[in-house]
């Protein structure tokens, strides 16, 4: 599986990228590069548009003009299947645990054995190897968001985008989540990711998209968007200023 | 009121000394119901899920049609039914009058719209929440129809028991279609019907307490199904 093999992320490319929706421009990004090793993460106010690139990178919504491409190829059916999403609030199925990671599984057409021995593999990952009979909707925020997240794995993804996962959790459960972000960085998973939380970029980020208006205001690396951002609008986000 | 006590002894009397014609009756209603049930699950269930999930023009007045379908006079279902498979009918070769078929024919149209109708209202609510993931994790919209009605499911038995409700207590389109005829097609509400006119009160009421327990039971279903379902956030209204 792909997610258990080290290798370097895909690489993903925007290009000329506009969404309008009733004559008003939501998103414009003319050009956008997300090939280096390690997370990326999205930051900017409400409305900046992170969702919606988020949207468009995975093919959830689609753009009024331009094109994404994945390793030189403009976005297809295979490449979307090689890619999942974490939405701020976890959509679980109305099953158990081990069901919820047996359905991807199944749809991979793994054998029984390989699954059961899958979704074990993948309820130690998250730290819910004793809850793997329990019905999903009754875990704890921060449960459920893990669940969301190991079931996006199950499936092997090159990219995995996720949209706020730790924004209505506990310090606590938000560690565990950005460990496992880690780990599935660390074995070549591409990582994009949209928070507001400007610590949580500290802690994770390889390099940081600024996003206001619709538009991208800077890119670059973690360290330099964080410590010296060329852009007003990042410096005064970063600031914590109420930038709107 | 003496009268009407004597009446309700042999009433009591019926139902504990399990009177052979008593639970023949109860038991032909039982089975022509159920039967009409399950037909009209087979055929609404699809129809409610695909018309929650699919989007097509004329959609909107398809869903009209469904849930004014719902409120149908059963005896205008019976007489539609009647002719349909009387003699002179596009089905009467099949010679199916005053047969319980009949009577369960009858009963599914009468159910189908009702068991459609909350299908779509409750998979609509559920694929609304699931659409964004299920197409992440590249579920196409027709696969999505089995996901939605297995994740469904509690609320979805709440539907059969709502259409099992409202064919056990039906009287106008069976006895049109059914003819009432003893040891045939006689069940609980056309008995009632014919008893009460004869004045043989005490079968009449037998039945009448019959059919109130079974109304209670499946009330009773629908509750603990409801609370069960809200429990597991399965309801969202």
């Amino acid at each position: 599986m792909r997610d258990l093999v080290p290798d370097m992320p895909s690489c993903l490319e925007v290009d000329r990228l506009r969404v309008e929706r009733n004559g008003k421009g939501l998103l414009d990004v003319p050009r956008l590069l997300l090939d280096g090793p390690g997370p990326t993460l999205i930051l900017g106010p409400n409305g900046a548009g992170k969702s919606l690139l988020l949207r468009c990178l995975h093919g959830l919504i689609r753009a009024d003009t331009g094109r994404i491409l994945q390793d030189g190829h403009v976005l297809n059916a295979a490449h979307k299947a090689r890619q999942a999403m974490v939405f701020q609030q976890p959509v679980l199925l109305r099953r158990s645990v081990s069901a919820n990671l047996d359905f991807v599984l199944k749809r991979l057409g793994l054998s029984r054995a390989a699954r059961k021995g899958r979704i074990e593999e993948l309820l130690a990952e998250g730290g819910l190897d004793t809850k793997a009979r329990q019905s999903a909707r009754s875990l704890s925020g921060g449960e459920a968001q893990r669940l969301a997240i190991l079931r996006a794995l199950a499936l092997g993804p090159e990219t995995l985008f996720l949209d706020e996962p730790t924004s209505a959790l506990d310090p606590s459960a938000t560690q565990m989540i950005e460990a496992m972000i880690l780990r599935a960085s660390a074995r070549g998973v591409r990582i994009v990711m949209v928070t507001h939380d400007v610590g949580q970029a500290r802690r994770l980020a390889a390099d940081i998209v600024m996003m206001q208006g619709g538009r991208v205001v800077e890119h670059g690396p973690a360290k330099q968007v964080l410590e010296a951002p060329r852009c007003p609008a990042s410096r005064q986000y970063l600031a914590g200023w109420l930038v709107t | 009121m003496q009268d009407f006590a004597v009446q309700f002894s042999h009433a009591t009397h019926l139902i504990l000394s399990g009177d052979p014609d008593l639970w023949a009756i109860v038991l032909l209603s039982l089975k022509v119901s159920m039967l009409a049930v399950l037909i009209s699950a087979i055929i609404g269930m699809p129809i409610g899920a695909a018309l929650a999930v699919a989007r097509f023009p004329g959609r909107r007045a398809l869903i009209i049609l469904m849930n004014a379908l719902m409120g149908f006079p059963p005896v205008v279902v019976g007489l539609l039914v009647y002719l349909m498979l009387s003699r002179s009918g596009p089905l009467g070769v099949l010679e199916l009058l005053y047969t319980p078929t009949a009577m369960i024919i009858a009963q599914t149209v009468l159910v189908t719209p009702i068991i459609a109708a909350l299908t779509r209202q409750v998979v609509e609510m559920l694929a609304e929440e699931y659409s964004e993931q299920l197409r992440s994790l590249g579920v196409s919209r027709l696969a999505s129809v089995p996901v939605l009605l297995w994740d469904a499911r509690l609320a979805l038995v709440t539907a059969l028991l709502a259409g099992f409700g409202r064919a056990i207590a039906e009287v106008g389109a069976v006895i049109i279609v059914g003819g009432n005829i003893n040891h045939v097609t006689r069940v609980m509400t056309t008995t009632i019907a014919l008893e009460t006119s004869k004045g043989n009160l005490a079968l009449a009421l037998a039945l009448g307490a019959i059919l109130i327990g079974i109304a209670i039971a499946v009330n009773a279903m629908v509750s603990a199904l409801t609370l069960r379902a809200e429990q597991e956030g399965l309801r969202h209204a």
